[in-house]
């Protein structure tokens, strides 16, 4: 009977400890090294600089070239980043200090729900609804106006066609801001109450106790909120894949089709007919696994584990 | 007198301010709700507009051929989903239950545990093409089980951080009530600390569940996609929302609309995983 018991225990014990060290260690390394294998061609035959510069992506002639994904997914990233930023602190301040107490589980769930949404119903909403209000009233507006300032004007140059890095950018910049904002109203509310009452008790505006305490105290939170985002961002593949045009090109205006790393590889991997076509788009899942990865490590294990010993606990 | 006035006009300029962020504030709030609104509002009249029966009991048609549905895809999805979650949350939670139970001291589980946390936001279309390394190239055919594979990998981190927090929660004097009893660290678990974290742990398999029921990326060149209705998991399969990437793409009007009806199915059922979870949460917090 003892014996069977301390068995199972040696049993469950080994079993969990396999799984742990199988999803947190052997799963990410085994990934790595799978796309490395499977890029070998590729790597060999471009190397890591040429890759990484090469502007021409021509299946016919077998050259490859990361240049115009890579820069593509950068800037689709960046701008939906930027338009999210001052939302999400936005929407994160509104819940944390100015939405009634009874209101604000309402306001959370709302923006949850905006979270839960599944990508492709972003993307699909975003070709149905958005790209043509696009093409037919906010893209001439723009050109209209800011089109006509020297230098800024080149930025919408082009034809507007609703299939563009704007478009693109901005419903990303929707399907992040939930993420981004419950992060960053999770580190509001970690602020200690005390600390605000002292700001009042001075005489600050609520805005003053946001700006000089809220802010100040919890900025490591937004920042590896922000980082995190902007991770999750690198590698969200639906939501923009209806909407970039998949031309591998670097576009000299936001009304010019791109592509990005995501959308060249859900568009062409099961297209791809020669090895040296789908190494290469292995190369490419290979530099969005160390950006991705690298991002998020970095939020989580610099950013937020600074706040954590901050504010006395371990991990947020 | 100066200095009055001078004081007043600051304090009037500090007041401004406030109001003029208060306001942006509330805007931007009200920005994230019409979203939302939209969204879903788009998606309700669309959808309802070409919901049909047939919609579930057919097949596809040749385009431009009336009465097609989308069975097919309907019922690959819950096929695929169903077996991802079949491998994965067995393995979630027991990823989680060592990170909690057997891990807390070790620095190398505490890592373990942080990058796990990372998966859960990893590009899931990079899981996509892993899977194809693994379970399609050798085999030379797309299956619906490297689908389920796929989706379960995505899966697991997210049950198993959900998993993991919620057992921290259990007071470890409970814990020390079993030992003194003389049980058996599995016993311990099985009997005590899974049962007061019941309701988290499957909170954390129905945001899992949420997690993978609308995901695409990673099926794309998995399950891949099969225009008739197949029930065999070692052949391609039809998804919801791979074919919803599909139809929206292509041309035929009749495809859009089947597209939209099938996205209205898709968000409700994501959705409504996602309120069931916090539901449970609810009830959680309020029975103590």
């Amino acid at each position: 009977m003892k014996r069977r018991e301390e068995l199972v225990e040696a049993l469950t014990g080994s079993t969990l400890g396999l799984f742990a060290l199988t999803v947190g260690f052997l799963f990410p390394l085994f990934t790595l090294l799978v796309l490395i294998f499977e890029s070998l061609p590729a790597i060999r035959k471009f190397g890591l600089f040429n890759f990484l510069t090469g502007t021409t992506w021509d299946p016919v002639a077998e050259v490859f070239g990361a240049l115009p994904a890579l820069l593509g997914t950068l800037l689709v990233t960046f701008l939906a980043s930027a338009i999210a930023l001052p939302v999400s602190i936005g929407i994160a301040m509104f819940i944390s200090e100015l939405s009634p107490k009874k209101l604000k589980p309402v306001f959370s769930t709302a923006v949850e729900l905006l979270g839960a949404i599944p990508s492709i119903i972003y993307g699909m909403w975003g070709l149905f609804v958005i790209a043509p209000l696009m093409a037919d009233y906010v893209e001439p507006f723009l050109q209209e106006t800011l089109g006509r300032i020297p230098l800024l004007g080149k930025l919408f140059d082009g034809a507007p066609t609703g299939v563009d890095a704007l478009t693109a950018s901005f419903v990303l910049s929707v399907m992040i801001i939930p993420f981004m904002s419950t992060i960053v109203k999770d580190a509001f509310e970690m602020t200690p109450e005390l600390l605000k009452e002292a700001g009042y008790g001075l005489g600050a505006t609520k805005w003053e106790v946001v700006k000089n305490v809220v802010i100040p105290y919890t900025l490591p939170g937004i920042v590896g909120g922000m980082v995190l985002s902007v991770g999750r961002a690198l590698g969200e593949t639906m939501a923009v894949a209806f909407l970039t045009g998949n031309v591998h090109q670097i576009p000299k205006s936001l009304l010019e089709p791109l592509t990005t790393i995501t959308v060249a590889i859900a568009n062409e991997f099961t297209e791809a007919d020669s090895d040296i076509y789908l190494a290469s788009l292995y190369y490419l899942a290979l530099i969005l696994f160390v950006l991705s990865f690298g991002l998020l490590m970095l939020a989580k294990f610099y950013l937020l584990e600074r706040l954590g010993k901050r504010w006395g606990t371990k991990g947020t | 007198m100066g200095n009055e006035r001078h004081l007043r006009r600051v304090i009037l300029r500090r007041k401004f301010v406030n109001i003029l962020m208060l306001t942006l504030s509330t805007l931007t709030a009200m920005y994230g709700l019409v979203w939302l609104f939209w969204i879903l509002g788009d998606i309700l009249l669309n959808g309802f507009k070409f919901i049909s029966l047939q919609l579930f009991l057919n097949d596809p048609t040749p385009p431009g051929i009336e009465g097609g549905g989308l069975r097919h895809a309907f019922v690959g999805h819950f096929i695929i989903t169903s077996l991802g979650a079949l491998i994965g949350v067995p393995i979630g939670i027991g990823t989680g239950i060592f990170f909690a139970e057997y891990g807390r001291h070790s620095r190398i589980v505490k890592g373990f545990r942080n990058v796990t946390d990372v998966l859960v936001s990893f590009p899931s279309i990079v899981v996509g093409t892993f899977v194809y390394a693994l379970m399609v190239k050798p085999l030379g055919h797309f299956s619906a089980v490297s689908g389920s594979v796929s989706l379960a990998l995505l899966m697991i981190p997210v049950i198993a951080i959900t998993t993991d927090e919620i057992l921290k929660l259990v007071p470890n004097s409970l814990r020390e009530a079993g030992y003194a009893l003389g049980a058996h660290r599995w016993q311990v678990i099985k009997d005590i600390s899974i049962s007061a974290a019941k309701r988290g742990i499957l909170t954390g398999v129905i945001l899992g569940i949420a997690r993978i029921s609308g995901e695409t990326a990673p099926l794309l060149f998995t399950s891949f996609n099969n225009n008739f209705f197949s029930t065999d998991i070692t052949k391609p399969m039809a998804s919801l929302t791979v074919t919803i990437f599909q139809y929206a793409m292509g041309p035929y009007e009749e495809w859009h609309r089947q597209a939209w009806a099938a996205s209205l199915i898709l968000t409700f059922g994501t959705l409504f995983f996602f309120i069931t979870a916090k539901a449970v949460v609810h009830g959680m917090r309020r029975s103590g």
